[in-house]
């Protein structure tokens, strides 16, 4: 993988607009959000009910993402331009699932909503209809996704990427500031997870940081690039960010988002968990 | 604004305010309302926590810890900053100028 197979620019997305074999799709954290104004052409959606399983905690199978593809209009052999609010969030745990579930060719739009709308650029409200497809979906490939046995497991061997902010990783906070803290599980981080939050590696328009400037951020943060890795955050949406980065991006072989995340690990009965801030690394 | 609700506090039912600390505010330019705005709260060492959209009023909210928080919006319109200091549970406001 390289950049070019995995971002697009939002001057590359303004003139393919439209064209055919090229989908966008648009995924938010606020489910209103595209209600609102969208790329042309666009079709949205919606991550807590069409990503996820309706009853079970899980995100679809394999089956139920070819459904929801197929009604999308989606086709196997189609580009898909994934794109969404809050820096790419929602995005990037779509785009994990869609390589999760085998898709040949999918994108990001780098920045997503954030850069498209600091930029300037057109959304309509115009109603978007796709023909269905019968979309094919894979059986999943799990040596991107994350168990919680294996998390447990990973604690002092592989690299555990905890990518919530500082405050969530030393347990002051229990949920991004931007949803309210009242929260079953305990407060905490994995023992021996090294805090790297996913916003590092992010511009402050959301577009991602060079190549260049991520590998010096994970190298100086204490990532070791000769381990696996499993990434995590609270619900594996920005821990899907930072996923992107390692193995689509930087291209490191071993990498896999922990999609249960800390809701899941802080929830377990007897699991170690561990309090406080990062130790400060030599500088 | 006489007789106006009180709109730069709308916060989810049930919202338990001894105990959850609130940081709320508008995002202004020239004294109007910016709507739209990318709002990120920066933590006591300027590390990035959250970032929500204001609304079309330029309000936004924030659900944090007590301490010392950065406001920090950025828009079509420029970018500004404001410090605002949780001293416990509640709501505290802050209005973040643009230019």
């Amino acid at each position: 993988m390289s950049r070019q197979d995995v971002l697009v620019t939002a001057d590359w997305a303004e003139k393919n607009l439209g064209t055919d074999g090229i989908v966008f799709l648009e995924v938010d954290e606020d489910t209103t959000a595209y209600d609102g104004g969208h790329l042309p052409g666009a079709v949205k959606i919606n991550w807590t009910t069409e990503l996820q399983d309706p009853v079970r905690r899980d995100i679809v199978d394999s089956d139920q993402f070819a459904t929801l593809l197929s009604a999308k209009g989606v086709g196997n052999d189609d580009t898909v331009v994934l794109y969404g609010g809050n820096n790419n969030w929602f995005a990037a745990y779509a785009y994990w699932q869609f390589k999760l579930y085998g898709h040949a060719d999918v994108k990001l739009l780098d920045g997503g909503r954030k850069k498209w709308e600091l930029d300037g650029r057109t959304l309509t409200t115009d109603v978007v209809e796709r023909p269905a497809t019968t979309y094919t979906a894979k059986e999943p490939d799990n040596s991107i996704r994350a168990f919680r046995d294996e998390v447990v497991d990973a604690i002092g061997a592989k690299n555990l990427v905890d990518v919530r902010s500082p405050d969530e990783f030393s347990g002051k906070i229990l949920a991004p500031a931007h949803l309210p803290q009242e929260q079953s599980q305990r407060p905490g981080h994995v023992p021996s997870a090294i805090n790297i939050p996913w916003s590092k590696a992010a511009n402050e328009d959301g577009t991602f940081k060079s190549d260049e400037d991520l590998a010096k951020l994970y190298g100086e943060e204490g990532y070791d690039a000769d381990k696996a890795t499993i990434a995590y955050c609270r619900i594996g949406e920005r821990s899907s960010h930072t996923w992107v980065v390692l193995h689509e991006l930087l291209g490191y072989a071993d990498v896999k988002n922990y999609d249960g995340s800390w809701t899941e690990y802080g929830s377990l009965i007897g699991v170690p968990i561990e309090l406080g801030a990062p130790e400060k690394k030599a500088s | 604004m006489c007789g106006a609700p009180d709109q730069a506090v709308a916060l989810p039912p049930g919202t338990d305010l001894t105990k959850e600390t609130v940081l709320t505010g508008r995002v202004v330019a020239g004294g109007e309302p910016v709507g739209g705005a990318f709002v990120r709260l920066l933590d006591g060492t300027g590390e990035f926590t959250a970032e929500v959209v204001a609304s079309p009023s330029g309000q936004f909210r924030f659900f944090a810890a007590p301490g010392t928080w950065t406001v920090r919006a950025l828009s079509r319109a420029g970018s500004g900053q404001a410090e605002l200091t949780a001293d416990g549970p509640g709501v505290h406001r802050a209005e973040v100028a643009v230019a």
